[in-house]
């Protein structure tokens, strides 16, 4: 597959009467959006925020974090099987508004969203905070459910990324890099000296959000399979989960996965990167199992060298992590896993719940039950409250003065397991 | 006003011999001597050597008690801010001498303290985990590496600034995670490694696995019918508005709670605060995380001898190891203080 | 919690979906579970259903109690 990837650089949102990008700023007619987004019944009502880096604002319980793409040329259009109809993509030309992005926040769902601060000590943990971000506050009608509560947020996020990316549709793109990868057979007479490498890519699959969709099919109902490297880029991968928000794999980590730019970055040149094997993460003992049974037995298929493999999520996705190492290990190919640690407070304690010898070769995202305190900022958008109850706070995690002391876990992609960030533990 | 610190070395680099002098007794020396030197330049102003021990390692090896004692009045009655024993490369006795030497004066005199020595000198494994130890090369050619970390290390200590992740100071790994920031994303940092491991190059992880300790069983029980079970669980069940507010992750207490006057739990009186599993089964019916319902059922038909009248609870939840134990010790000292043999734990 | 408990000199049945990590982590007697969510029980039945499955579950550390055991097990 060929993918020209258009980048339309942004650097300023603004709200104004006409959506539009003119000269690197976003201009976002809010009134429009609004009522597109009011289409889905579940939504009561939907308020926006424009939020910069270095500003002292606080957003908080974030659901999802989106880039805006739109696909110009080639199958199928983004965010494939959701909002656009279901059809093959990764390839021809898709144009991204590159350093902003759609932060979706309201009333916690659950237990598991996250904050992202865009200044002072707690923007160093997310990416987030370098990005200018348009802010959507969605309440849910009265009485709804949680799962329709979760597709309402979820929903309103894509869409609002994909009318925004359609303003990019005609634009000149600033920087175009352009990805090419190739089949089996046709890689092997390219590249027959280099060795073949496979990214195994662990999707979180554990229900109510900790979902994870392909092609809009929910993963822990598919088998393991495989991908080009190129399909993630157009939203073939989206989000339905804030598993921690530390940890957790935002859409826009999946359209912007760092081990598949790196691995394309060295393909024909130190590595043949074969392709992506996706598995999930499910709750039966015999699906994990079968899981990494299957993941083995498609890299085996490619006659791979070496895999690497990225977790989402932590506790029992460790078992999945480790079976995935062990078995891919003993079939003779060279693996590498990226996790993350929860090793306490003081850093003491055993950082993964499962363990092998075989996982000899292991990239972390750091410590996220490393404690931090966030400064009060300025604004906070969303509900404060919810620091007291969010995976990594605890009541009083909310002090008075509007300050928040919790575990690095509250913190939205702080360790995150594609290897996003350059945080890390020793 | 620049600390004060006092440095411990052997005979070998206090330039007085080789082996035929490795049972020199225990010295004290005004000033810096040796290695000293270096870690002096190191410093560049903000300490200073104040006076050195030396010992010769085979005197200090063989008479452990009295050479430790001698040498930690040495170094105590010249009051440093901070000590630093070696480096010790790849010499054997030397490296438990300073191990013993640093971690004594950690525990016995509070002072904060720097070694360092080759990985696999003995004395690193045995002291690793007690006090910072910089990770040398295995010969006196690695002074040059050594004496400018080891003197960082010691300014920071003296100064009482946290120290970073062993990755950035150039300790050995003591198995105290700590987070830092690498230069380059983890994704890059993983294909390096990938490469590497593919080349039959060497590579390092970033996470040593753990292991874990294992307890001996419990005995069977042979009279069921007269024994009372115990219901535990890490799946975070608790009476409906989780009134001690037990945290959804990273729990830092666990729940007791009256279970005498329930027969099975339902939606209207328990609850889940767990917040790593879709928590809509176990809200309708908190009997598929903690069995009460059944274990009624069987007390009734006397295939048990009852239920303990509190269960205990507490979220599994990226909870760490370290605090699991507390609340296990807690748990298990009631139960066995109550005179319970048996228990159940269900997690999720 | 397990280890700590039965250290106590209480002996524990470890009732869990991921044997796999009780077995690293180092529980002696194990009965594999239904799912994470639900681990004794299972939303796709009726109620007297989940009640026999849930009974059936707990009988098997019931007889995982009464067997004296060297070593790590589970009680399938």
């Amino acid at each position: 597959m060929r993918l020209e990837l258009g980048e339309i650089h942004i650097s300023d949102i603004k709200l104004g009467d006409c959506s539009k990008v003119e000269n690197g700023t976003l201009y976002v007619n809010v009134e429009e959006l609004r009522a597109l987004l009011l289409e889905d019944e579940d939504l009561a009502s939907v308020d926006f925020e424009v939020v910069h880096p270095g500003e002292s604002v606080r957003v908080l319980p974030v659901k999802d974090v989106i880039e805006p793409r739109v696909k110009v040329e080639g199958n199928g259009g983004v965010f494939p099987g959701v909002i656009s109809k279901v059809g093959t993509v990764g390839s021809g030309k898709t144009h991204v508004l590159k350093g902003c992005a759609v932060v979706t926040t309201g009333k916690v769902v659950g237990f598991q969203e996250g904050i992202i601060d865009m200044s002072g000590p707690g923007a160093d943990y997310t990416p987030f905070s370098k990005l200018h971000n348009l802010v959507m506050i969605c309440e849910p009608k009265e009485g709804i459910k949680q799962h329709q509560h979760e597709h309402a947020i979820r929903m309103a996020g894509l869409k609002a990324a994909t009318y925004l990316g359609e303003l990019a549709r005609t634009l000149t793109p600033d920087e175009t890099k352009v990805y090419e990868t190739s089949g089996v057979m046709s890689g092997k007479e390219k590249y027959p000296d280099l060795p073949r490498v496979g990214y195994v890519l662990m999707l979180q699959s554990q229900g109510l959000l900790h979902d994870t969709y392909v092609y809009g099919v929910d993963m822990k109902r598919s088998m393991p399979t495989i991908l080009n490297p190129t399909e993630t880029m157009d939203g073939a991968i989206l989000s339905g989960n804030c598993v921690s928000a530390c940890d957790k794999n935002t859409t826009y980590h999946h359209l912007n996965n760092p081990v598949i730019a790196d691995l394309l970055e060295q393909h024909g040149k130190t590595l043949n990167f074969v392709g992506v094997i996706i598995t999930n993460e499910n709750v039966y003992l015999m699906d994990k199992e079968r899981s990494s049974d299957w993941s083995t037995k498609l890299a085996q298929f490619l006659e791979l060298d070496g895999a690497l493999v990225s977790q989402e999520g932590f506790g029992n996705p460790d078992t999945d992590l480790i079976m995935n190492c062990k078995k891919l290990e003993a079939a003779g190919i060279k693996t590498v896993i990226i996790t993350d640690e929860y090793a306490g407070r003081d850093g003491a304690s055993q950082s993964l719940a499962d363990a092998d010898p075989a996982a000899d070769a292991v990239v972390t995202g750091g410590n996220a039950n490393m404690v931090i305190h966030l400064p009060k900022m300025d604004k906070v958008i969303g509900h404060p409250e919810a620091a007291n109850i969010i995976a990594g706070g605890f009541d009083g995690a909310l002090e008075p003065d509007g300050s928040i002391t919790a575990e690095l876990q509250v913190i939205t992609g702080a360790t995150n397991e594609m290897g996003f960030n350059k945080l890390s533990a020793r | 006003m620049s600390f004060r610190v006092v440095h411990y070395i052997n005979q070998f680099f206090a330039q007085i011999g080789g082996e035929e002098k490795a049972d020199y007794a225990p010295e004290y020396r005004e000033g810096a001597v040796g290695p000293g030197l270096a870690l002096n330049t190191a410093f560049k102003g903000e300490a200073e050597i104040v006076g050195t021990v030396i010992c010769g390692d085979s005197y200090f090896n063989e008479n452990l008690d009295a050479a430790k004692a001698t040498v930690l009045k040495m170094i105590s009655d010249a009051k440093p801010d901070v000590v630093i024993c070696g480096p010790a490369f790849n010499a054997g006795r030397y490296g438990v001498a300073c191990g013993t030497v640093a971690a004594a004066v950690k525990d016995e005199l509070g002072l904060p303290v720097v070694t360092g020595m080759y990985e696999e000198n003995p004395g690193a494994d045995m002291f690793k985990n007690k006090v910072y130890i910089i990770a040398t090369k295995n010969n006196a050619a690695g002074m040059r590496q050594a004496a400018p970390k080891m003197a960082a290390l010691a300014l920071k200590l003296a100064k009482g600034e946290k120290v970073g992740a062993s990755a950035e100071e150039g300790y050995m790994p003591n198995g105290l995670r700590v987070n830092f920031f690498e230069a380059e994303r983890g994704s890059t940092r993983a294909v390096k490694m990938l490469l590497n491991k593919l080349a039959g190059k060497p590579y390092t992880t970033e996470f040593p696995m753990p292991s874990f300790d294992r307890v001996a069983p419990g005995p069977a029980i042979t009279d069921l019918a007269h024994t009372t079970i115990a219901l535990v669980t890490s799946g975070g069940i608790v009476p409906k508005g989780n009134p001690d507010h037990i945290e959804s992750s990273s729990a830092s207490k666990f729940g007791r709670y009256d279970i005498s006057s329930f027969e099975d739990l339902t939606a209207a009186d328990h609850e889940t605060a767990h917040g790593g599993y879709d928590p809509v089964y176990a809200n309708e019916d908190a009997d598929r995380v903690l069995p009460v319902d059944v274990l009624r059922k069987m007390e009734k038909e006397g295939k048990i001898g009852g239920i303990y009248p509190y269960f205990f609870t507490t979220v599994g939840n990226g909870t760490a190891v370290a605090s699991a134990k507390k609340y296990g010790e807690a748990i298990g000292k009631e139960l066995r203080d109550a005179g319970i043999k048996a228990a159940i734990l269900t997690s999720t | 919690m397990v280890k700590e408990i039965e250290r106590a000199g209480v002996t524990v049945v470890h009732m869990c979906t991921v044997t796999p990590i009780s077995m690293t982590v180092g529980a002696n007697r194990i009965v594999p579970t239904i799912a994470i969510p639900h681990p004794l029980g299972n939303p796709a039945l009726t109620h007297e259903e989940e009640f026999e499955l849930r009974y059936k579950l707990v009988e098997k550390a019931l007889k995982a109690f009464q067997t004296p055991v060297d070593d790590q097990t589970i009680f399938d």
